[in-house]
């Protein structure tokens, strides 16, 4: 088959990696439906280890088809045209990621200028407030809930902007990084490429060290309101992006190492490539709305 | 299932053959396979559900509490609605999909076969989860297919969470499945088959992959935020942490609405084959009909809170949603407008999936006169969480997205499985779907307006009579399925041989290859001229 003209279209052959990937993420969502039913009744339960084993599961298919996708891949198996569907496949699921964060910055906008100015009497809604909520003011960062949950609020100097510059300036490394691959200079690519990763590593570290504040020093947690709950969520949620983006990035060092990729084909680097630019905008557009603004 | 080349055809001179056993199916790559099993898992889950329907209406049948205690009819209506939706309706579609998009472009397959496979295979575990909550403790969903907050965090049983994840994982499912349409359309045309010259079929499935891959993940933020709300603490639906329930219905209808079109426009893409085929016409108005899907797909981004009506808003949103919903009846009539016109003067013959097509194009027009009435916030103050509403999308979904299905699967068992379908019985099929389904759904809508609400298990003595007009309705249609059930066994294991072609009128490149289409088509690509 892998002779033919150009013409003829490259069908991969059957696998049984995506049942063991559909197995895992069942393992998965039974294990994590229980685990969580368990946290909350604080009942000892076998969820997560079904949770765990669903987890291992998935690992041992990722490890298993990117073998297999590899080893195709350096035999020259793949055709042009399979490369183009892999870049607008990637391209579409960052899209589809794109859409998931909008969700939680769409709760976030509509807590913050509608749900809680309603609550503090704006619009027709006085009686809201006076009856339901007296004495609760409309604030942002919301540091007082209506319901008396007091909190502290993040500001955005200091760690967070320190942050903010290592993650744009980890953008700017992969760029480097990439360039190099494409201009063959493999040196060039694995410095950037490992300064991007110990980026990586370091923003993960001082978000760590920014919860540890939140929590212990300013009395920020998960549930104290609608502040509280935007600010994990989103920043967990990016938090947990970096931690795959990195673990990708990890992956690509040491596939150059091994020296995979060609100037021409390196489908895989770019797509991390990609994924880690996209999980930069996010923070940007985090760092305006959730601590700036 | 042997929807594949074997049986009859050893002597055919395709040297590619089916891998045989049950790996072929666990393992396989093959985008005929994964969209049989797509359809016959559709299928499995729509007498599931629908079983659920007729608990359902066994319980309706007479005023007062009979048969099932409150609770568990709460979980029939949630469960049904969820199945029907995401077990049934998208599944099928997207099994259409994978039978005919890539024959339809000239493709051998789709762009990510693996892939696809992986989208397939997460849905059987996703409704095990899903069905399997159900015999929890404190039993499974029960605040509705729309999970409102706070039905679906403060006063939702344990189970809550199953639900959470199970949709986290179809939706995971749908993505996948939908970047496959989008990439295959993109990337895999034949020679020649420039953007205007897709079939509908794949220009509608195409718009609704975008569709699909801009609002399933906002389902997934949704079900995130009801499992934080009610594990772990947060009040993004609760006044007393700031939250708000109103924005959880914001967030789920922006999701909602959307949705609803993803489960219609393949449906406008079947009939847009079919009627022209059997009409022995051109389709009138080829690249209107484009334009008009792109633009019922973009205005149904801001439409969501037609369904908030009696939630409560600012007069202007109230307004401004109004009128957008009433906007999208120009691109759906535009359709309408090219269906009939694509008749008019055609030599029609009515073979089954031209019955279904016409059933369609009517049924589907009464859900969407009845929508306009919805549409209407005034209007909507009274009909809201009536039977009304049950009547509106049933008439969009029932006759409207299911008949499309049958219509489809009609037109393309010949080439699916080689044999010609029994006409006869087909036609008893359509004939007591057609009209048992109009006894289920046409009294709703005096229900509705006499005030009957919806999701409730008992109701006034009044409305007794209607209600046991539409059980009886509903009871003939459910029967009524079984009658296609055993017609697509029986095509699948013999009739009358199909030739390549079986419709005299059809046109694609799918009747350019044998039936049953080989296991391998479009190795090297067409000429599409
Ligand atoms: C002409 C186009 C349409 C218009 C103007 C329209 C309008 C509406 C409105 C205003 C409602 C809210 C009623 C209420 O809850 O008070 C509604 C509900 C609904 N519509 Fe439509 N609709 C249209 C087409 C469709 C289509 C094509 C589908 C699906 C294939 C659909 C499915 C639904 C569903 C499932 C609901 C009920 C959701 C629920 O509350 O459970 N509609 N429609
Ligand atoms: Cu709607």
């Amino acid at each position: 088959m892998a002779e033919q003209k150009h013409e003829k279209y490259y069908v991969p052959a059957s696998s049984p990696w995506p049942i063991v990937g559909a197995i895992g993420l069942g393992l998965i969502a039974f294990g994590a439906g229980h685990t969580v039913i368990d946290m909350k009744n604080e009942t000892e339960g076998w969820g997560s280890n079904v949770l765990l084993g669903g987890i291992a599961v998935i690992l041992i298919m990722l490890f298993g088809w990117f073998r297999d996708q590899i080893n195709e891949s350096m035999s020259g198996l793949y055709s042009k045209q399979l490369g183009h569907s892999y870049r607008q496949g990637m391209a579409w699921f960052i899209f589809s990621e794109i859409m998931f964060f909008a969700a939680f910055f769409g709760a976030l906008f509509y807590a913050r200028t509608i749900a809680v100015e309603w609550l503090g009497g704006a619009g027709n809604n006085a009686m809201t407030n006076e009856v339901l909520w007296p004495g609760f003011e409309a604030i942002w960062p919301l540091t007082e809930t209506p319901g008396g949950t007091e909190s502290g609020a993040m500001g955005w100097l200091g760690l967070p902007l320190y942050n903010t510059l290592i993650l744009i300036a980890s953008s700017f490394t992969c760029h480097f990084a990439h360039v190099g691959l494409e201009k063959g200079k493999r040196k060039q690519l694995t410095v950037w490429l490992g300064v991007t990763i110990v980026l990586g590593c370091i923003f993960l570290y001082m978000q760590g060290a920014e919860y540890v504040h939140a929590y212990e020093e300013l009395g920020l947690t998960l549930d104290s309101g609608v502040y509280g709950n935007t600010f994990y969520m989103l920043t967990g949620f990016h938090g947990m992006h970096v931690t795959l983006g990195t673990i990708m990035l990890i992956v690509m060092f040491f596939r150059v190492l091994k020296g995979h990729f060609t100037p021409e084909s390196h489908f895989a680097f770019q797509a991390t490539s990609w994924y880690w630019h996209f999980v930069d905008v996010v923070w940007v557009c985090l760092f305006i709305f959730v601590y700036i603004l | 299932m042997s929807t594949v080349v074997g049986e009859m055809d050893q002597h055919d001179d395709h040297h590619h053959h089916a891998p045989s056993g049950i790996t072929r199916w666990l393992f396989t790559t093959n985008h005929k396979d994964i969209g049989s099993m797509y359809l016959w898992f559709s299928f499995i889950m729509f007498l599931v559900g629908g079983s659920m329907a007729m608990v359902i209406r066994a319980e309706l049948f007479q005023p007062g509490l009979q048969l099932v205690d409150p609770h568990f009819f709460n979980q029939m209506t949630t469960v049904h609605g969820l199945i029907m939706v995401f077990g049934a309706v998208m599944p099928a579609f997207t099994g259409l999909a994978n039978w005919m998009i890539p024959m339809m472009i000239g493709a051998p397959d789709m762009a990510l076969p693996r892939m696809n496979n992986w989208s397939f295979w997460i849905l059987p575990f996703a409704f095990a989860i899903l069905l399997a909550s159900l015999f929890m403790e404190g039993g499974g969903p029960a605040f509705g297919w729309t999970f409102y907050a706070p039905l679906s965090t403060t006063y939702s049983s344990d189970s809550t969470a199953l639900f959470v994840f199970s949709v986290h994982i179809m939706g995971i499912s749908s993505i996948m499945g939908a970047i496959n349409v989008i990439v295959t359309i993109m990337n895999m045309r034949a020679p020649g088959m420039s953007y205007m010259k897709m079939p509908l079929f794949v220009w509608t499935w195409f718009i609704t992959a975008f569709l699909l891959i801009a609002v399933m993940p906002v389902l997934a933020g949704a079900v995130t935020m009801v499992l934080t709300d009610k594990y772990f603490g947060t009040s993004f639906f609760d006044a007393a942490g700031g939250g708000d329930p109103v924005m959880f219905q914001h967030i789920f209808w922006f999701f909602g609405h959307p949705e609803v079109y993803i489960m219609i426009l393949p449906s406008f893409g079947i009939v847009s084959a079919i009627i022209p085929a059997f009409s022995r016409k051109r389709l009138f108005g080829y690249s209107s009909m484009v334009y008009a899907t792109a633009a019922i797909a973009g205005l149904s981004f801001l439409v969501w809170a037609h369904h908030m009506f009696t939630t409560g808003m600012p007069v202007f949103a109230e307004l401004f949603f109004m009128y957008c919903t009433m906007l999208i009846s120009v691109p759906t009539g535009v359709k309408v407008f090219n269906w009939v016109a694509t008749m008019w003067r055609g030599s029609i013959s009515f073979e089954t999936p031209m019955l279904f097509a016409l059933a369609f194009v009517i049924l589907f027009t009464i859900g969407g006169f009845s929508g306009l009435m919805l549409a209407i916030t005034p209007v909507d103050f009274q009909y809201h969480d009536t039977y009304f509403v049950v009547a509106h999308f049933h008439y969009v979904l029932v006759s409207g997205a299911i008949f499309s299905i049958m219509a489809a699967a009609y037109y393309w068992l010949p080439k699916w499985t080689g044999h010609m379908y029994d006409e006869g019985l087909a036609k008893l099929h359509f004939w007591a779907s057609l009209i048992s389904v109009n006894v289920l759904f046409f009294p709703m809508h005096f229900a509705g307006l006499a005030g009957m609400p919806r999701r409730i298990p008992d109701y006034s003595v009044q409305f007794a009579d209607i209600n046991q007009i539409v059980s009886i309705g509903g009871f003939a249609f459910g029967l009524s399925q079984l009658i296609f059930l055993w017609l697509v066994i029986k095509c699948v294991k013999g009739g009358k041989k199909a030739p390549a072609k079986p419709w005299e009128g059809a046109e694609g490149l799918e009747w350019t290859v044998p039936s049953p289409a080989p296991y391998h088509t479009f190795d090297t690509p067409p000429e599409v001229k």
